[in-house]
């Protein structure tokens, strides 16, 4: 059996002056082995389907499976099983580097030698400080603590939600590094992000939005299928530019992405003669125009408006 | 974009006992500019930004902000500024209305011009009708463009955004971005941070900083040719991947 299989979860909250459908029905599973991403914004529902599949939380329909367990009757056996590193830091504070780490490893009846080789790439980065107090770390020292113990006790399914939320650039790319590293252990990994560019680090990923599914597929997959010309275009004014684009009734739509506004057409007779002309009637300076390959960007906002 | 400079800041300096965390930065930022303020986690970004926003004192070096000193006048330069993050936006027990009138009011704002003020921004926002909804029911999205429109609700001359866009969609966050364009048309001042290198490039200029040290400030199009790279992610990933100091 795979190792995570989610079929037709729903969770809705309710208070007295309002119900939130968190999950509207979520089904996919993830191979033995893989880097699967679930990727969405802040309310999409990353959270409250990771706090369902590490048995923290009750769905209210649908099955789930770690492992081929049932995460509503077996917990126990699912808690001894998988790792899980949630968004909020959740360590104690007031313990120190390695005392977090022991806590964590006896819980599990293990010891920090024994798996020692596991964690020993990251754990060797905050060995230095491992007295400090976790409280007293810095963001990126926390994040790496937090996974050494989500990871202490050999976990075969890795759960990791947004990791890389409010992270820099360079160390998000270390910490990718990292997880691929643990992949090449066996690990199956679990991770959501708001950071759409990271979903090509993954094997596959899961696009949701709003609590539901917008898509299942390899990274390659999911630009595949995005179906239609995508145009970049740039000039001098690029505001101007694209309120010009815009007011264009064949435009299907048009966004910004950094240097470029990306085009699509409503439909494919228009292209790149379309800009061209448009830019000869307003003149803009240093117009350009050439065909461009989506990312998942690209491909998210046109699922999201469907 | 007008020459007047709203803010300048030479050789400013923040220690904390033999921690330098922002060390000897000089730049301008004119009027109505888009002015990207990055660096990895741990630069510097936040203590340069307090000594902006007169929140805390320089250990040395001079900065003015919208024409006042940072040592002598910092509650005027509060008073003149706008600022917004992801983490410190509204009060979710408040209704939209009530968020608006009560920063504005804080900023002296009469309540005659309060009132235009609340009907202009809810048209610009679509959200006419939604006044009296709380803001702990808007989907995030929505919270933080109407953050936005209220940080400025006092026609500050800068505002300062930490983050602003974190964790919002990929449509809102471009949203979003329009509203600053605008906002920067009207002449206001934006001094942004952001971890989105696509938004970096939609900045007018980009500073980066290093171990507390401004190693680069130049336009998107200038860095990248600067540092031979194709985006502002591989001119980040080549400066940031210098730095010495941890977080």
């Amino acid at each position: 059996m795979k190792p995570i299989v989610i079929e037709n979860i729903v969770k809705t909250y309710r208070t007295k002056k309002e119900v939130v459908e968190a999950l509207k029905g979520i089904s996919f599973s993830v191979n033995k082995g893989e880097i699967f991403g679930l990727i969405g914004p802040d309310g999409a529902g990353k959270t409250s389907l990771f706090r369902i599949l590490t048995t923290l939380l009750l769905q209210d329909s649908g099955k789930a499976y770690i492992d081929g367990f049932d995460v509503k009757t077996d917990y126990k056996q699912i808690r001894q099983r998988v790792g899980y590193m949630p968004g909020k830091f959740s360590l104690y504070q007031d313990l120190s580097i390695q005392e977090n780490l022991e806590f964590f490893a006896t819980i599990f009846n293990t010891s920090i030698q024994k798996n020692y080789q596991l964690i020993k790439d990251i754990y060797t980065q905050i060995e230095p400080f491992k007295d400090r107090k976790a409280g007293k770390l810095s963001g990126g020292m926390k994040q790496k603590l937090a996974l050494c113990c989500a990871l202490i006790h050999k976990p075969s399914v890795l759960f990791l939600d947004e990791p890389t939320t409010g992270v820099d650039a360079v160390s998000r790319k270390e910490f990718w590094e990292m997880l691929h590293r643990l992949k090449e252990e066996g690990i199956t990994i679990l991770v959501s992000t708001p950071y759409m560019d990271e979903a090509s680090l993954c094997d596959r990923v899961a696009l949701i939005q709003k609590g539901e599914i917008l898509s299942v597929n390899t990274p390659e997959g999911i630009t595949g299928q995005f179906g239609k010309p995508l145009w970049a275009v740039k000039a001098t004014e690029m505001f101007p530019l694209m309120n010009a684009i815009k007011a264009d009734p064949a435009v299907e739509s048009c966004y910004p992405f950094g240097q470029y506004h990306h085009v699509v057409f409503k439909t494919q007779e228009h292209s790149k003669e379309k800009l061209e002309n448009l830019n000869a009637n307003a003149a803009f300076t240093n117009f350009e125009v050439h065909s461009i390959q989506p990312n998942i960007e690209d491909c998210f906002m046109a699922l999201m408006k469907d | 974009m007008q020459n007047e400079k709203v803010i300048t800041a030479h050789d400013l300096t923040k220690k904390f006992g033999d921690f330098t965390a922002v060390d000897h930065i000089s730049f301008e930022v004119s009027k109505g500019e888009i002015f990207g303020f990055l660096g990895a986690n741990g630069a510097g970004k936040t203590t340069a930004m307090r000594m902006l926003c007169g929140l805390s004192m320089p250990t040395s070096g001079t900065a003015t902000v919208a024409g006042f000193d940072v040592y002598k006048e910092n509650e005027q330069i509060k008073k003149n500024i706008g600022y917004m993050s992801q983490k410190f936006s509204l009060y979710e027990d408040l209704t939209i209305r009530e968020n608006i009138k009560f920063y504005a009011g804080i900023y002296g704002v009469s309540d005659k011009h309060i009132k235009e003020k609340t009907a202009s921004l809810m048209e610009e926002l679509h959200m006419q009708g939604e006044e009296k909804t709380l803001v702990r029911a808007l989907p995030l999205g929505w919270k933080q463009k109407l953050a936005f429109s209220i940080a400025i609700v006092h026609d500050p001359a800068i505002v300062f955004l930490d983050e602003p866009t974190g964790g919002v969609d990929p449509v809102t966050r471009r949203e979003f971005w329009t509203l600053i364009y605008q906002a920067s048309a009207r002449g206001i001042t934006i001094f942004v941070t952001t971890h989105y290198m696509d938004e970096a490039e939609y900045c007018n200029r980009v500073s980066i900083m290093v171990d507390g040290r401004i190693d680069a400030l130049d336009s998107p199009a200038n860095l990248m040719k600067t540092y031979a790279a194709t985006s502002m992610d591989g001119v980040f990933l080549q400066l940031a991947r210098k730095a010495q100091r941890g977080e």
